[in-house]
């Protein structure tokens, strides 16, 4: 009795000495980064990295090849590699960007590519800044629910439209690339900053929460939601796609909806 | 080596950042509606008075001081020239009031340049009420028909 079990469907038979990395195209690029080592001197500068990359690669791959085999000293912050943490957002060629979904191949590699730590926040090392001041205002919205009442024995219902309406901004990851883009924020980093506003967003819009005019109270600030300038830097900059702008001005519609 | 590191929830957070005192009112939000609705009722007052000026009877040729004059007889025009003035100096000032709030890094340049801005402001505003509602077209030398 044969106990041979049919092959799976994905698998695909490779011929031998076909497949693995060599059939991947390989360039040449020239990584410029921009170093900040506040133990050795308090300038910035550029340095320029000679690498060999393949078309499957990343600017993160590329970080992680200069880390590895060219200089260990360099720093950066990255967890998962996969867009989801929100941990590796920079400027990538003077654009905010998360460096693990940005393909080498998709940039001009015949000019160096520039990486440098986004902006707005205290430089801490190399391509890592203190998140703190983001986080502030993030936790300053409240971004959690709040509920009024008995708890419910089973779970909190929502219909599929209810839901729908602030689908867009629960897709935040916390990269920081919006309020790191965004020219009011770099001023004095005392606007709230689109990111926040996107997260108060999620729950104001939410119908099962009940303290969204709490959060507009928060947002109707000289430094909340009317500090916006509407230069869309932050809905350019996410990685995820969130329409951030439209949801700011969907607060502000919120506010003077609630008060006028 | 040993770190202290404070107990979970203890309300410690790094004084560094401390954001300022929250304002009260809804004075931006205000400021910002004003902005909206007087640019649209700016559009109307400004094409309004270029048109009058400009394109009925001979056009800019006709503009003179007896023009002025005669359009100030008017209480129609004397009113639009006070809401164009009065609208157009408070949405420019509400303007760069705000450019000063992004641009100016410090309290004191702040403080300094909104100060002179609303000077200058309330200057110009009540200087060009005061032109509307007093204006004589009898001036010195003037040859005006009615003034005859």
């Amino acid at each position: 009795m044969s106990t041979e079990m049919p092959e799976p469907a994905s698998k695909i038979e490779l011929k031998p000495g076909v497949g693995g990395g060599g059939e991947i195209p390989t360039f040449n690029i020239t990584l410029r980064v921009r170093r900040y080592l506040p133990e050795a001197s308090s300038d910035a500068y550029w340095e320029d990295f000679q690498l060999t990359m393949y078309g499957t690669d990343r600017v993160l791959d590329a970080l992680h090849k200069v880390k590895w085999e060219h200089d260990g000293s360099l720093s950066f912050r990255r967890s998962c590699a996969h867009g989801i943490c929100g941990s590796d957002a920079m400027r990538i060629n003077g654009r905010n960007r998360l460096a693990c979904k940005t393909l080498l191949k998709d940039l001009d590699t015949s000019k160096p590519i520039t990486v440098e730590a986004i902006k707005g926040l205290p430089l801490e090392k190399d391509l890592i800044v203190d998140m703190e001041p983001f986080f502030q205002s993030y936790r300053e919205i409240m971004p959690f629910l709040i509920s009024k009442g008995h708890e419910p024995t089973k779970e909190r219902y929502q219909s599929a439209e209810d839901r729908e309406r602030f689908d867009d901004t629960t897709k935040c990851i916390l990269c920081a690339a919006c309020t790191s883009s965004c020219p009011v924020f770099w001023t004095d980093g005392q606007y709230f900053g689109p990111a926040a506003i996107v997260n108060a967003h999620r729950f104001i819009f939410d119908s099962r929460d009940d303290a969204g005019d709490m959060r507009l109270e928060i947002l109707n600030d000289k430094e909340g939601v009317w500090r916006c300038r509407t230069t869309f830097n932050c809905s350019e900059a996410c990685p995820r796609g969130i329409q951030v702008t439209k949801a700011i001005a969907e607060v502000k519609q919120a506010i003077l909806s609630r008060t006028v | 080596m040993s770190v202290n590191i404070a107990a979970p929830r203890s309300q410690r957070l790094d004084p560094k950042y401390v954001r300022g005192p929250k304002s009260r009112g809804n004075f931006e939000m205000l400021a910002w509606l004003f902005m909206r609705l007087s640019g649209v009722v700016l559009v109307v007052l400004i094409f309004g008075h270029l048109f009058a000026n400009l394109m009925t009877g001979t056009g800019i040729n006709a503009l003179s001081f007896g023009f002025v004059a005669g359009k100030w007889a008017n209480p129609v025009w004397q009113f639009w020239d006070l809401a164009l003035l009065w609208l157009s100096m408070l949405h420019g000032t509400n303007g760069v009031r705000t450019i000063i709030n992004d641009y100016a890094e410090k309290h004191a340049t702040r403080a300094w340049l909104k100060g002179i801005l609303y000077v200058a402001t309330i200057f110009i505003v009540v200087l060009g009420s005061l032109v509307i509602f007093t204006f004589d077209p009898c001036v010195a030398g003037s040859d005006l028909a009615q003034c005859r």
